[in-house]
């Protein structure tokens, strides 16, 4: 009777990770990375073959980290969303996760395909993709933080909150 | 001004104060 609970902590948690872990290659490993490797020409590697599949693994961990949070939520699901008395703490947190999800899918991800070519785009639209898919990557970055420290606080939030 | 967000130290300030007034106004307002 409580596996799914259990199931589901676990599988958000290692989703979350390889999302979350993700996202903080692109924005401290890969965005310097490839400005060094403009600069000597060898950003082909990284734009062919470790940007693609970086971004398979991100988006698709977003979803599964969504949906075994929503499970986890279980019966708490919209006490968490409308910020119910006593579950403001984690609707904070899921609805932080919910913007970052919606920014890898809604933003990031259309960009990032023009960007690497799989998407037909003038140099124009490639330039504005660039922007627009590093600052919302950069903002996901920064709300990962508030996300973190309210998720770090499970369903009750006692520790931070005294409740 | 400049945006935060250009900088990976912007960034990650801006999280850290974002998270600050979102404590707030959990414990003050929603809790």
């Amino acid at each position: 009777m409580d596996y799914v609970p259990m199931v589901a902590r676990w599988l958000h948690f290692l989703a979350g990770i390889m999302w979350v872990g993700l996202l903080y290659y692109f924005n401290f490993v890969q965005v310097p990375a490839l400005k060094a490797a403009n600069a000597d020409g060898t950003a082909a590697g990284i734009t062919r073959h470790v940007a693609p599949l970086a971004l398979l693994y991100f988006r698709w961990a977003a979803v599964v980290t969504w949906l075994a949070g929503a499970a986890l939520l279980g019966p708490n699901f919209g006490n968490a969303f409308s910020l119910a008395p006593g579950y403001a703490g984690i609707g904070i947190g899921a609805w932080l996760g919910t913007i970052m999800l919606l920014n890898v899918w809604v933003l990031i991800w259309p960009n990032q395909q023009k960007i690497l070519g799989m998407k037909p785009a003038t140099d124009d639209e490639k330039n504005k993709a660039r922007r627009i898919a590093l600052l919302t990557s950069r903002a996901n970055t920064m709300l990962s933080l508030p996300m973190l420290f309210f998720m770090a606080g499970g369903l009750t939030h006692k520790a931070a909150f005294g409740l | 001004m400049k945006n935060p967000l250009d900088s990976i130290w912007g960034t990650i300030i801006s999280g850290l104060v974002l998270t600050a007034i979102l404590y707030a106004a959990v414990k003050n307002f929603l809790m």
